[in-house]
């Protein structure tokens, strides 16, 4: 029964798309993902609207003051179990803003991340190549 | 024994398991008649089901300071009755001579259910999205119901004013279904695109608008009661297509029932993906004054025979 439930949870990931900084290149990255060309609905990966419906949360952008209590309101609002992948540099470490004075960290260091996707921004490619890899630490 | 044969009725047959697997098999040719308009691959098969296995693993959370008991009894609300109504049509479609009087009545209410389910629960759930979701959905309802009642009090006029559902579906066996006349086209017209409205597809699906109210009334839900109500939408996927050949269409006794409620489904289909959403105030206007008056030319050709 455990095996049923979680091939269930490994075939149909929602994901809810959250933009934590203003730089918006990897946003558009991950709208290409979701259109006809790449059709990521082909392995059950449906765009949702409210936190409360999914179960990966694709975070983007570089974490500061302002937005971190956001974030983690979304994180815990979202039913466990459920997946963080965070897309893009800024999420791996603060790149180029790592000096700023309202950065405070990267992800890691608030929230437990699963997958880390580098690249500024990363390819529609190498997106769904980390959500795979983010299910298959499923088990 | 008939106390078993009830509660086999019920849970397993016409009822709530054999309308569910089916229902979610229509969601699946939904979303991939949907992927082909749009030129892509689309979902395999059991996508509908392994959506609906992950939603039963995931932890439902109640939102603070929402009332627990209507929350819940918001989803529960419809499953019931769509239950019941899947018993009520397949009984009475392959054995006319069990009808009572007055089920098409029955059957309205039934229908009704659900949407006050989706109000009562978004209501329930203490978020103004929810809020303005389920004042929309409350509006929707009042403005197809009238269209609806109008084609039922046709079609019961052209069965001779009985309101039997087995006589209705007995009656176009023996004299050829309703839809073969002038007054039977303009009821189907206006039915496909009530069961539109009351699927939530897309004209109307304002009350859900994932782009801007979020989800709407389903915005709080998640976990089994979110599953509860994929789950009623896609046996009403089943169940009103079905209602509407067994009135119109000459019931679903034979197997070319299959490849009609094949047909109105891609119709339906094929609306939704061809379409823009609706604003409120349009869809009103839409249903009561364009749809209200069609449906009513249809009423005074059925009354002269036509």
């Amino acid at each position: 029964m455990g095996d049923f439930k979680l091939w269930g949870l490994k075939k149909s990931p929602w994901v809810f798309h959250v933009a934590a900084a203003s730089c918006n290149n990897c946003d558009i990255e991950i709208l290409d993902v979701l259109t006809p060309k790449w059709d990521v609905e082909r392995f059950g990966i449906v765009l949702v609207g409210s936190p409360r419906h999914a179960d990966a949360l694709l975070i983007t952008g570089v974490l500061n003051r302002k937005s971190l209590p956001r974030v983690l309101r979304v994180y815990e609002q979202t039913p466990k179990p459920c997946l963080v992948i965070g897309v893009g540099t800024c999420t791996c470490h603060c790149h180029m803003f790592e000096k700023s004075y309202n950065v405070v960290g990267p992800y890691d260091r608030h929230i437990p991340v699963d997958v880390f996707i580098p690249g500024c921004p990363p390819k529609p490619e190498a997106i769904i190549m980390g959500v795979v890899k983010a299910l298959k630490r499923l088990g | 024994m008939n106390f078993i044969r009830i509660l086999f009725n019920y849970f397993i047959f016409p009822g709530f398991l054999f309308t569910a697997i089916v229902g979610m098999f229509l969601t699946w040719i939904d979303r991939k008649v949907t992927a082909r308009v749009q030129m892509r691959v689309g979902p395999p098969w059991y996508q509908p089901y392994a959506d609906f296995m992950k939603l039963l693993l995931k932890e439902t959370i109640i939102p603070e300071g929402a009332s627990k008991t209507l929350f819940f009894m918001g989803p529960i609300f419809g499953l019931i009755s769509m239950s019941i109504l899947a018993v009520m049509l397949f009984t009475m479609n392959f054995s006319p001579e069990n009808s009572f009087a007055g089920d098409l009545i029955v059957m309205i209410y039934l229908l009704a259910l659900p949407p006050i389910g989706v109000i009562i629960g978004g209501s329930a759930s203490k978020n103004p999205l929810a809020s303005v979701g389920a004042s929309r959905e409350m509006t929707q309802y009042f403005a197809y119901e009238l269209p609806f009642l109008i084609t039922i009090a046709g079609i019961v006029l052209k069965s001779g004013g009985t309101i039997k559902f087995g006589e209705i579906v007995y009656l176009q066996r023996v004299n050829g279904p309703f839809l073969y006349s002038i007054s039977g086209i303009i009821f189907a017209i206006v039915f496909l695109l009530v069961i539109q409205a009351k699927l939530g597809f897309v004209p109307f699906d304002i009350p859900e608008a994932e782009q801007e109210i979020m989800a709407g009334p389903y915005i709080e839900y998640s976990g089994v009661a979110l599953a509860i109500y994929k789950i009623t939408k896609a046996m009403m996927l089943l169940l009103l297509p079905v209602f509407m050949i067994s009135i119109l269409w000459g019931g679903v006794g034979d197997w070319w029932a299959i490849l009609k409620l094949l047909l109105i489904i891609v119709l339906i289909i094929l609306i939704k993906n061809t379409n823009p959403r609706l604003r409120i105030d349009q869809a009103l206007k839409f249903f009561w004054i364009f749809l209200g008056i069609f449906a009513i030319i249809g009423l005074v050709l059925a009354m002269k025979g036509l």
